[in-house]
């Protein structure tokens, strides 16, 4: 069993720590995961879940992840939508797999994984 | 669907899409009974007799991309195809409350699924609401009160990776653990 006494220390503990967020700027990548019943249905789960993960795994400061409601294409559910230096990227039938890639080719290097874009399905 | 939990996640969104503050989220396991019933509260704008007496139709919905809504439709009947039963209640601006029951060695009933994930997600993807989560059984009953947890966290958000790797941690050994995790 875990008590929230030990959050109170772990709050210590990041005070102290300098926050590098702060710095990330205006460069921030937002991506959004489409979390109605035709999402969850279809698997958006797993997928936001793989997504927080990997940006966690690689310390990703500058990217902000978020569901949103239904984008309104429910057969091509699970969508992801990148914003990425002033673009909208709209990322279809996704899987926790897929995602790691957009992840590692698109977020962390700048390829976009074109062949997971609507325009493609 | 495939899990209950998902169901449950599915009519929170309903909720934080209807303005709620405050959503309460009840799991309570009774094997010695063989009854599971799920309860979801909210204190959002709530709905009108007319909306509230379609709302189990699937071609009512609040949404305008398309007439078809299948997230209370779905969870009704995951509880009514499982020996359980559904009911709904609301008031407008007061809130909406939805209970489901199962009877858990009812060959139809889903498994409850990866609630703990569930319930991780919905708290930390919505800081600006509150949240109070209660798994009970007839032996043990557990509590998880953002309220609190943001009392203690101030301005540290819940998304911070050690304090999302403390709230996961939380709701496996003191949520979870009230069913022992396999349902």
């Amino acid at each position: 069993m875990k008590s929230l006494e030990e959050l109170r220390a772990l709050r210590e503990k990041m005070k102290s720590q300098t926050d590098n967020r702060a710095v990330a700027g205006s460069d921030e990548t937002v991506i959004k995961v489409g979390m109605a019943t035709c999402g969850i249905a279809a698997g958006a789960r797993p997928v936001l879940t793989t997504l927080l993960e990997e940006a966690e795994k690689r310390n990703l400061h500058n990217v902000s992840i978020s569901q949103t409601g239904c984008i309104g294409l429910c057969r091509l559910e699970p969508i992801v939508e990148v914003f990425k230096d002033g673009q909208k990227y709209t990322y279809v039938l996704m899987t926790p797999e897929k995602a790691k890639k957009v992840i590692a080719d698109h977020i962390v290097n700048g390829n976009v994984c074109r062949e997971f874009l609507i325009g493609e399905n | 669907m495939r899990e209950l939990a998902l169901n449950i996640l599915d009519i929170a969104e309903n909720s934080l899409a209807a303005g709620a503050k405050l959503i309460e989220i009840v799991l309570g396991v009774y094997r010695e009974k063989d009854e599971m019933s799920i309860m979801i509260r909210d204190d959002g704008c709530g709905m009108d007799k007319d909306t509230l007496s379609r709302v189990t139709d699937p071609f009512t919905t609040s949404r305008t991309t398309r007439s078809v809504g299948m997230g209370i439709p779905l969870f009704k009947f995951s509880a009514e195809s499982a020996g359980g039963t559904f009911s709904i209640f609301s008031e407008r601006g007061k809130g909406t409350k939805v209970l489901a029951t199962y009877r858990i060695s009812h060959i139809d009933r889903m498994p409850l699924g990866d609630f703990g994930g569930v319930i991780l997600q919905l708290v930390t993807m919505n800081e600006k609401v509150d949240f109070l989560v209660t798994v009970k059984s007839s032996e043990r009953q557990e509590t998880l009160d953002t309220r609190e947890v943001r009392n203690i966290l101030g301005e540290v958000s819940f998304r911070e990776p050690q304090v999302r790797a403390f709230l996961k941690e939380y709701i496996q050994e003191n949520l979870v653990s009230v069913y022992g995790g396999r349902l």
